[in-house]
């Protein structure tokens, strides 16, 4: 295919997609190339979309045919989880049900990315599935198109988006960044896990096609640096656990291993129960945050979504900021397009606008978070347990005096933790977010 | 639910050769922790006779082999286009 393009996008997930759309609306030539069997056929989330920053994109999406959703979200739950016990603290507001309908939903992404190329296919772009981008194509410098695995499959464009995700080989050959860190990526696998719709909507108290998601913290991984969710679909639950990976090259422990013991907590289990397991995946997340973003524009080149390292941790907020910088960078193309200047320069623009927009903002605020939970392991083992250990002294009447527990679960804490660690590890928490 | 049966739920379509080699056998046979053993999700490195083996056909593409291997003694690519996993769900 060797053929002229204005813009070649690599990959075909939220932010490749999100800006093969704007581009194609702008009457832009743009190709996006897709290593997997199709869009979809190698991503991997949680699930959860959010309908504002899809609608920046896709205004009235709920109304286009064949919108994947699974289910829309109305209450939100956090749980935190000792080894045997845990605490469950939820939100639900019937404004999620009605008004603001869509504001949280679930998908499963071979589905919904699939159908969200199709919308940039029906706009005009060109999508080339099965396909691997190996290197760029470089003249005097800068970035003048891909060179992919098939043969005679050079493709050149005026500019190129990378948004292969947050395994970028190309942006490491290319050497836009170096190859990831160990310590800036979670290692997650996910199950997913088939229940009959009605079973779920009793089990979690919803009809309509309305949800919950958990998420889930505190000793979910063997101690180490994790995290679970547990989202509903429409016919299945989505059944997710990941932790730092250096953690896990020192611990090693097992993934497989892992979400069978998460699978048999008593919070978990009887959610799932009955359930048969339909598919298990793995991928990362890039936990790495604000410090490890590479840089995000060159001579004929940008960067979106998690190849660029966008991730808001805290808030599981990662495939929207995707949608968002896809957006981002196509707005900065077709502005480009009118000079037909694609020099750094020109192309920082897109830095301008990723600065003024929540992405930069939320990424600056959370830059320390990811650090935070590193390095206080704590909170994944040993305050677990004393909150277990509290929470089985306070709810188990006995002779003992109220006072005496309370003393009991005090000199615990003395114990296995003392009390000005226990104030320092709130005190840097607050500040990681604040 | 042992992992041989998590990953026959999945689809592959496997590629002739191997996308994952490793370079040098002798630099894992002084790998002291070979974590690769413990942290693939797939269990796609195994211990045979002291050398390790690569099944490379149920490799999840997650990446974390290559980066976390202490020697970086692995060959890693994407399978061909169209090859490798197919998320049904994803
Ligand atoms: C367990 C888990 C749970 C998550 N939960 C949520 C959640 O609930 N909500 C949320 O918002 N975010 C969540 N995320 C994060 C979210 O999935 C990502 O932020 C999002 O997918 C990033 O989109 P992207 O387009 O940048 O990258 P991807 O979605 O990774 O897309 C990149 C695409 O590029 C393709 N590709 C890669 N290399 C090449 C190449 N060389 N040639 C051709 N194609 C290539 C890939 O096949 C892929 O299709 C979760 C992630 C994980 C792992
Ligand atoms: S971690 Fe690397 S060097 Fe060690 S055994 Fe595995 S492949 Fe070999
Ligand atoms: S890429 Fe992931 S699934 Fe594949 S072999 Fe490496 S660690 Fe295992």
């Amino acid at each position: 295919m060797n053929e002229t393009f204005d813009v070649a996008i690599v990959g075909a997930g939220p932010a490749g997609i999100s800006a093969a759309i704007t581009l194609a609306n702008a009457g832009i030539k743009t190709v996006v190339v897709e290593r997997g069997e199709y869009p979809g056929a190698k991503n991997m989330s949680g699930g959860v979309l959010y309908g504002h920053d899809l609608g920046q994109i896709l205004p009235d999406f709920t109304k286009i045919p064949g919108f994947p959703i699974e289910r829309n979200i109305i209450e939100s739950r956090i749980w935190y989880l000792s080894k045997e016990a845990g605490i469950s603290v939820g939100y639900r507001d019937s404004i999620f049900a009605g008004e603001r309908k869509q504001n949280v939903f679930t998908v499963g992404r071979a589905k919904f990315d699939r159908w969200y190329a199709d919308q940039a296919r029906k706009k005009g772009a060109l999508i080339v599935p099965a396909t691997v981008v190996l290197d760029l194509i470089r003249e005097n410098g800068r970035v003048t198109g891909v060179q992919t695995g098939r043969a005679d499959g050079d493709i050149h464009a005026k500019v190129v988006l990378i948004a292969d995700g947050v395994n970028s080989r190309l942006a490491v050959t290319a050497g836009f960044r170096p190859d990831v860190k160990p310590e800036h990526v979670a290692l997650a696998v996910k199950e997913v896990i088939e229940l009959a719709p009605e079973i779920i909507d009793q089990r979690f108290g919803v009809s309509d096609g309305n949800g919950v998601t958990t998420e889930i913290l505190g000793a979910v991984a063997g101690g180490m640096d994790g995290v679970g969710v547990l989202y509903t679909n429409k016919a299945s639950i989505s059944l997710a656990l990941g932790a730092n990976l250096a953690d896990f090259s020192k611990t090693k422990l097992k993934p497989y291993d892992l979400i069978e013991t998460f699978k048999k907590h008593p919070m978990v289990a009887p959610l799932i129960a009955g359930g048969k397991s339909l598919e298990y995946t793995a991928h990362w997340l890039p936990e790495g945050g604000y410090d490890t973003m590479p840089k995000l524009y060159g001579d004929g080149y940008l960067i979106a979504g998690d190849s660029a390292m966008l991730f808001n941790a805290p808030h599981r907020e990662g495939s929207n900021l995707a949608m968002l910088s896809g957006k981002m960078a196509a707005d900065t193309i077709i502005e480009a397009m009118k000079t037909g200047d694609f020099s750094a320069k020109s192309l920082s623009a897109y830095n301008t606008k990723l600065s003024e927009s929540k992405i930069l903002q939320d990424m600056k605020k959370y830059r320390g978070f990811g650090g935070f939970l590193y390095d206080h392991k704590e909170i994944f083992e040993t305050m677990p347990e004393i909150v277990q250990f509290g929470g089985r002294e306070l709810l188990t009447v006995n002779a003992e005096s109220k006072k005496t527990k309370q003393d009991k679960i005090i000199k615990k804490l003395r114990k296995d933790m003392g009390i000005p660690r226990f104030v320092r590890l709130m005190w840097s928490g607050f500040r990681a977010v604040k | 639910m042992k992992i041989e049966d998590k990953l026959f739920l999945d689809r592959f379509r496997v590629e002739e050769e191997s996308h994952l080699k490793i370079t040098d056998a002798d630099k894992c046979k002084q790998c002291e922790d070979q974590p690769c053993l413990n942290l693939c999700p797939a269990n796609v490195y195994r211990l045979e006779d002291g050398c390790i083996m690569v099944n490379y056909e149920g490799c999840l593409e997650c990446g974390s082999c290559r980066i976390a291997c202490p020697k970086l003694n692995i060959d890693w690519n994407y399978p061909r286009g169209g090859f490798g996993i197919s998320h049904k769900f994803g």
